[in-house]
């Protein structure tokens, strides 16, 4: 650490006068060029070694330190005539219009003065904010006349000024510089003698403090020439010098300076020095903001607008936002994801390529000294090695080449910073754009795993909202034992497995795990010995006990011989049993399966889950149970056994329904979504039908005797009756299409002997919640339905009809966007356009929500960010004002919560009901 | 004819606080009561209970999340 050289306790922006500019420069500069051909750059020219040196090798002329270490000296310009600061116009005109044109007193009363020079003074002791006193000022201060009156013509004396008693002409400006009186346009010149006719004391009151500056220091003489290292020129490979826009603007500036300069005492034509001082003004301001409106942009060469002061620092890309509010940093480290079932959610699969590029610095001491000895034998390249030593005397060196790494082992004392490979167990900080809530940077172990994407277990996709179709992920390496620690209790991945969007666990299985279950546990699933033991092995759990030739299942809580659950050796397994070795002994739970959302279940009781001392007793296992965003049983797991128990039922539960999915296979095919042809024309009719009743609505409305609904028109009446009739139409087509579309056996009767005999795995995956949803099948099967744009039925096109393929005017079904064919039968040309459209229209709206919500999150951000909750639940901001006495109202943590009410009654009766033996239901 | 705004089903309940209540309500509490959210002399509903600026006004609402919420404004000037 470097010693202290200055403590900064206050900043004051404010102006800068002539003379503090003169102060400061090092360097008149008075040639608007570089270098010379020789390449040495020009004395008193912009690149004037004077205002400091980048090269390395270089001395500065200033302060004699070499380049990197001399920070750059300012010089000055002495402009042949002042010109207006950009961002100083509006001041500018708002201190003229408040004082008098011609004797340049402030236009109110010596009371008025008094009175305000007192609340300005008072505001200022208090520390308070000056602005309301000032626009009153500038408020009562305005005597401004429209017209000048004709000779003889009395003049109302509020127009005029309280000292002298001058009429006030109307002061203008016409952004973003020029300032007139009437019509007459003021010259810089002529505005900084006004200001500076203004007294002192008259310009306290105008809100400018003469301790600290003068009115007009709004209007520049000189200007500040900032230092080389500000606007580095860059050499290219071709050896040319290309220079910083900055200083073409300079140079630009200080050309036009030159000729007016020259004219000026040439003694040319007025006209001909006005336009240069124009031109001046122009490139002066263009300087200070390329942007400006009302101003044409400088351009470079090439056409391209310079970046000039104003540039450099606003916006996404400039100084604050880009380079201080977002640093690049060290220890970090980018690549594509992909997955990876084997390792824990609270894994992260780090390629050895990175692990042996970023690096922990580890304090050498007696104890780990013969480890890191290993490390530095490793060396960069060989993977636990060691890049860096840090000696005691605070020497970095390289770990490279057989001499150093001997040499580095025979100093090698505790003290030293061994700056170590990765390696497994170690903490780090992963992270996937865009960063929208905390579960986008957790915690994560390393695991140093071949080949080069990051791995990740599949449960923690939702959180991260990742997918592997290219994504990449970003991860840091801690640097201290505080920050590891710290992460480690605040930011793993296990706890985050509760999100405090909903108060349910946002990281649960998914797609596969789920289907995966469900073909597992439900009922009919029975699996030899040698098989349930295989998948035990397999999923990593922990092989039950074998007693007097019985598995011991489960122990009773209350460990009483009589109620452990014994398994006879040699029996069937069923695949219910086998989940249950996953559950917590003393679990009690009972809720509804996802699968109970379809309208038959066999058998019924796997609709109903019941959990009793950890066994699952009925029902089966799909998103319901252990999904992300919506598990039961997880989020019970977690909020009653913690996060580590949670944890480990999410890796083991996973690896389990992996185990219960490669038993029975899983395939789908357009097969799936295959209806007998008798419900194909049962759809048609159904279809035809509701055609018919449109047009029967149609038809009522063009005959005139369709009744309006209250509050609409006639118009909408019927377009409204229309979209419904055209909902049912697809709904009903839907609903008979469901009824064919059927997990398997659906009856006791039906003729399939086991259930995994017949069965459609796409309708397996909708209804256990795994992917895809019934409307999904409906619309490849049956009917896709009503297209919309705008929310509504497509309307656009040419006059009046959507396509010439219609009559002008027509209303009916067709005509209007609605798809009768189903996506397995295709459809025809007109339904594939209005088909097309709705789907443009849903692209256009997630590339627009993006943009909005992202800017909506980041005013949101930006206002609570300071904010705090006390221990007692009280926010406050910053500053010590209350926002809230109670954090959300009732004090509760959203991710503690349940779902997130504060406690679910329901629930806890039930649960109660169960563990004191009554049924719960 | 002059609507009493209090008599509206979205304005809350608000009530000018005694010295005494306040002085007790704020006594065990970690923050100054002059820290508390500003409410406007010119809201009306400070206009119609007639409170001035300084007054403590508890007002009682309903919360989405706490049923019924008590919170407190202090009259600004």
């Amino acid at each position: 650490m470097k010693g202290f050289i200055k403590k900064i306790e206050q900043i004051n922006f404010g102006l800068m006068s002539p003379e503090d500019i003169r102060a400061m420069s090092v360097v008149t500069v008075e040639t608007p060029d570089t270098y010379e051909d020789d390449g040495f750059p020009i004395e008193k020219g912009l690149m004037d070694p004077r205002l400091g040196v980048i090269d390395p090798s270089l001395v500065c002329r200033t302060c004699g330190f070499r380049g990197g270490d001399c920070q750059g000296h300012f010089g000055s310009i002495e402009l042949a005539r002042p010109v207006i600061h950009i961002g100083f116009g509006d001041v500018i005109h708002k201190i003229l219009r408040s004082t008098c044109n011609e004797c340049g007193r402030v236009l109110l009363s010596q009371d008025q003065i008094d009175d305000f020079t007192q609340q300005i003074r008072e505001a200022m002791d208090n520390k308070e904010s000056l602005n309301a006193i000032l626009k009153e000022v500038y408020r009562v201060a305005k005597r401004e006349l429209k017209t000048l009156p004709e000779d003889d013509e009395e003049i109302d004396p509020k127009h005029c000024c309280p000292h002298c008693g001058a009429p006030q002409e109307a002061i203008s400006l016409d952004k973003p510089v020029t300032i007139r009186q009437g019509d007459y346009k003021l010259t810089a010149s002529e505005v900084r003698e006004r200001l500076e006719r203004i007294s002192d004391e008259d310009s306290f009151v105008l809100g400018v403090n003469p301790e600290v500056a003068r009115p007009e220091w709004l209007v520049l003489t000189v200007l500040p020439v900032p230092p080389v290292t500000v606007r580095p020129s860059i050499t290219l490979d071709t050896g040319e010098r290309s220079e910083d826009d900055l200083t073409h603007k300079l140079v630009d500036i200080l050309r036009i300076n030159q000729r007016l300069l020259e004219n000026m005492e040439a003694g040319a034509p007025q006209l001909i020095v006005e336009d240069l001082w124009e031109l001046l003004q122009y490139h002066v301001t263009t300087y200070f903001d390329n942007e400006a409106s009302g101003v044409p942009p400088a351009r470079h060469r090439s056409g391209r607008p310079l970046k000039t002061l104003t540039q450099r620092l606003k916006g996404k890309e400039g100084r604050f936002r880009s380079n201080l509010s977002g640093k690049r940093v060290n220890f970090s480290a980018r690549t594509v994801i992909s997955p990876d079932p084997n390792i824990s959610i609270n894994e992260v699969g780090v390629p050895e390529m990175i692990a042996k590029e970023v690096t922990v610095p580890v304090y050498v001491n007696e104890w780990n000294i013969e480890e890191m000895k290993q490390y530095i034998k490793n060396g960069p390249e060989q993977h636990p090695g060691a890049n860096y030593v840090i000696r005691t005397d605070g020497r970095k060196i390289r770990v490279r080449g057989d001499e150093t790494k001997e040499l580095i082992l025979e100093q090698l004392e505790p003290g030293f910073i061994i700056e170590r490979h990765l390696k497994d167990g170690d903490m780090v900080l992963f992270n996937r754009q865009p960063s929208l809530h905390r579960m986008s940077m957790m915690a994560h172990e390393v695991r140093v795993l071949p080949y080069k994407t990051f791995r990740l277990n599949l449960c923690v996709c939702p959180p991260y909202n990742a997918d592997f179709d290219g994504d990449e992920m970003n991860m840091h390496v801690f640097q201290t034992d505080e920050s590891r620690a710290e992460a480690k209790s605040l930011m793993r991945v296990q706890e985050h497995i509760l999100s405090p969007r909903f108060g349910g666990p946002i990281i649960g299985a998914i797609h596969d795990h789920i289907s995966g279950a469900y073909l597992l546990t439900r009922d009919g699933v029975e699996f030899t010995e040698e098989q349930a033991l295989q998948i035990i092995r397999k999923s990593h759990l922990k092989l039950p006990e074998l007693k007097a030739g019985q598995w011991v299942l489960k122990q009773d809580p209350d460990f009483d011989e009589d109620s452990y659950i014994f398994k006879e050796k040699g029996e069937m397994w069923t695949g219910k049993e086998l989940f249950s070795l996953l559950l917590p002994n003393d679990l009690n739970l009972s809720y509804s399966a996802e699968i109970s959302k379809c309208p038959v279940v066999y058998p019924e009781e796997d609709a109903t889950v019941v959990i009793k001392n950890g066994i699952l007793v009925q029902g089966v296992i799909d998103e319901s149970a252990y999904g992300s965003f919506s598990g039961k049983i997880l989020d019970k797991i977690v909020k009653e056994y913690g996060p580590g128990r949670a944890k480990e039922f999410l890796d083991r539960s996973t690896d389990l329904a992996i185990c219960g999915i490669m038993k029975t296979g899983i395939t789908t095919s357009l097969n799936d979504e295959e209806i007998p042809e008798e419900a194909q024309d049962r759809i048609n009719e159904h279809l035809d039908k509701k055609m018919a009743e449109v047009d029967k609505l149609v038809e009522s409305y063009e005959e005139g005797y369709l009744q309006a609904l209250p509050g609409r028109s006639l118009e909408e009446t019927l377009e409204m009756k229309i979209m419904q009739v055209l909902g049912e139409a697809r709904d009903m087509s839907g609903s008979i299409a469901e009824n064919y579309l059927t997990m398997g056996k659906q009856y006791p009767e039906d003729s399939y002997d086991h259930v995994m005999a017949v069965e459609n795995h796409s309708v397996v995956m909708a209804r256990t919640g795994a992917r895809a949803s019934m409307l999904n099948l409906t619309q490849i099967t049956a009917c896709v339905g009503q297209q919309a744009v705008r929310g509504g039925r497509i309307e656009r096109g040419y006059l009046n009809r959507t396509l010439p393929h219609f009559k002008k005017g027509e209303l009916g079904a067709k005509a209007k966007g609605f798809v009768h064919s189903s996506y397995k039968s295709g459809l025809d040309p007109i339904e594939f356009f209005f088909h097309a459209m709705g789907g443009r229209e849903g692209l256009v709206d997630t590339a627009i929500r993006t943009a909005q919500s992202g800017y909506m999150q980041r005013r949101l951000v930006n206002a609570l960010q300071d904010l705090q909750v006390k221990s007692s639940g009280l926010v406050t901001d910053n500053q010590g004002n209350v926002i809230q006495t109670m954090f959300g109202e009732d004090g509760v943590d959203p991710a503690k919560s349940d779902f997130g009410k504060a406690a679910n009654l329901d629930k806890l009766i039930s649960e109660i009901r169960m563990e004191s033996g009554m049924e719960g239901k | 004819m002059k609507i009493d705004i209090q008599d509206h089903m979205l304005v809350p309940k608000h009530e000018i606080m005694t010295e005494e209540e306040i002085s007790e309500e704020f006594s065990d509490v970690d923050y100054d009561f002059k820290d508390l959210p500003k409410i406007r002399s010119e809201d009306p509903v400070v206009k119609a209970i007639g409170a001035e600026p300084g007054n403590v006004l508890r007002i009682t609402r309903e919360s989405q999340t706490a049923g019924v919420f008590i919170t407190y404004r202090i009259v600004e000037g």
